[in-house]
């Protein structure tokens, strides 16, 4: 790219918050009540946390669901129509649900042996994101119908992986965090660009999910 | 040098050009500017309509037809110009579909653009866009950003001489390499060049619009708002008295009177979804002109702000 330095992030954001939005009620509408289905998957990973015993095995199979899930009926379907970037961040949703589902199934994946602290700080976060992530939308003064939710939309889904994530042991962690920790900075970054407030939420539950997985070695 | 003797005579051509309209279209439409193409002597409306954002609603059908009515309120009111690029997402399809829906096809001016790293597959490029804006042949092919323009001006040359595409050109934005511009102005025998021009980024006033003067190219104006950002940002100051000896009744046409003034352009592109906004636009393509001081009054007060 000739003079990138000329390049602003405004620069790249090519449709309005309002036709972002609307693709999000649209998306939304279509789906439904596939949104309750994703909740109740987070739901189930905040059982399976708070339970101590819940096998990361089955965690993680039920994340690779959601972000195989997103990359299709999201990114590929909807987002990519307003922005042909999106099949770049399907095709990064894929991966990541590939890794999950390999990570799943590996033998040499262990099954987490965090602190129930740990564990308990992975569900609250996955809680926020099932339960306080939609109301997102109300709180920044959009209509109910544009609430992203967990398992259905990218950015709380990214967040919760991050989370869950963080219990994981040895290197594979950090496999398993690279494409949610990108999309949280492109995702804050597009928001930051629309002047939605969410930009800030995004990066900030992003970094404390984060947070664990630099404590823990 | 622009100054009353030449703003009398462009509205002279005003008059001219109103005249050659049928009644029907003078009832409607107040007397539209107009500019010669200078490679053909093609009159074009000074006002045109960009699509960048404003026309990337995807598949939203309350947002397509608000942009088909977009495009009909901005054909009634006279102007034919619509510019587009594969970069703008879903923005192709949606002219596609007012085109379709408004039955309006053979009265615009397509102005589209070739985006692709590969010349190998300019060709095929240009024919998708053509599908989706549903026309027999655009009226102006442009590489855009000069991306990869070794490779596709030679098949945009091509497709002219065979009557594929009418008119060629290339394009830029917000000052980026006007240098190379420049060089392909004198190099090539181009009908249109389109950079960024308004009373904020005047760099092009130094070089390129007179080149553009001498060598006979057209000049579109992309960003006359600068996405808007302009306009939000002369909102805080009121109108000026000296905006009606200019027939201006908003910052909008005011900015556009600044920029249509120049003589060395064609045709200037704001984009909009607003049937008002884009009613405002074209009402600058009529009445009169501000003169040297009147522009250097528009510089100051973007200056200001």
């Amino acid at each position: 790219m000739p003079e990138w330095w000329t390049y602003t992030l405004s620069d790249f954001l090519m449709f309005s918050p309002r036709t972002y939005y609307r693709m999000v009620e649209l998306y939304n509408l279509a789906v439904w009540p596939l949104q309750l289905v994703g909740m109740a998957i987070g739901a189930a990973i905040f059982a399976l946390l708070v339970g101590g015993r819940g096998p990361m095995r089955i965690i993680t199979a039920l994340l690779a669901v959601c972000w195989l899930w997103i990359a299709w009926a999201f990114h590929w379907q909807r987002y990519a129509e307003i922005n042909w970037a999106a099949l770049w961040f399907a095709a990064a949703f894929v991966v990541q649900a590939m890794l999950l589902v390999v990570a799943a199934v590996s033998a040499r994946y262990e099954i987490a042996s965090a602190r129930a602290g740990e564990r308990s700080f992975a569900a609250l976060l996955v809680a926020l994101m099932v339960v306080g992530y939609p109301l997102l939308a109300p709180l920044t003064g959009r209509s109910w119908t544009t609430a992203e939710t967990f398992g259905a939309t990218a950015d709380p889904t990214a967040i919760a992986t991050i989370a869950v994530a963080a219990l994981v042991r040895g290197r594979v962690r950090w496999l398993l965090l690279v494409i949610p920790v990108l999309w949280c900075v492109v995702a804050a970054a597009t928001l930051w660009t629309m002047n939605a407030p969410a930009w800030l939420v995004v990066l900030t539950a992003a970094a404390i999910a984060l947070w664990p997985s630099f404590r823990r070695r | 040098m622009w100054n009353r003797r030449s703003a009398l005579r462009a509205l002279a051509a005003v008059g001219a050009c109103a005249g050659l309209r049928p009644p029907a279209a003078r009832a409607q439409t107040r007397a539209i500017m107009t500019r010669p193409i200078p490679s053909t002597g093609e009159s074009l409306p000074v006002v045109g309509l960009g699509t960048w954002i404003t026309f990337n609603v995807g598949s939203d059908p309350v947002a397509r037809n608000a942009c088909a009515e977009v495009m009909r309120n901005f054909v009634e009111a006279g102007g034919r110009m619509i510019d587009s690029s594969p970069m703008y997402g879903s923005s192709q399809d949606v002219i596609g579909d007012g085109l379709r829906t408004t039955g309006l096809a053979g009265r615009i001016f397509s102005a589209e653009k070739v985006w692709i790293s590969s010349g190998a597959q300019g060709r095929g490029q240009i024919e998708q866009s053509r599908r989706k804006w549903q026309v027999g042949r655009f009226d102006l092919m442009q590489v855009h950003n000069l991306l990869d323009w070794q490779e596709h001006l030679p098949t945009l040359f091509a497709m002219k001489a065979a009557g594929e595409i009418r008119y060629v050109g290339i394009t830029t934005s917000e000052g980026r390499r006007h240098r190379d511009v420049e060089q392909l102005m004198r190099s090539h025998p181009l009908d249109f060049v389109q950079v960024t021009y308004n009373p904020a980024d005047r760099e092009v006033e130094a070089r390129i619009l007179p080149l553009a003067r001498d060598r006979g190219i057209a000049v579109i104006v992309n960003r006359p708002f600068r996405e808007g950002a302009l306009l939000r940002a002369l909102a805080r100051q009121p109108l000026p008295s000296w905006a009606a000896e200019i027939d201006c009744t908003s910052w909008a046409q005011i900015v556009l009177k600044f920029i249509v003034s120049n003589l060395a352009v064609t045709c200037a592109i704001p984009a909009t979804t607003s049937v008002a906004h884009v009613r405002e636009n074209l009402r600058s393509a009529s009445g009169r002109l501000p003169d040297a001081a009147l522009r250097q009054s528009i510089v100051a007060a973007v200056e200001r702000v």
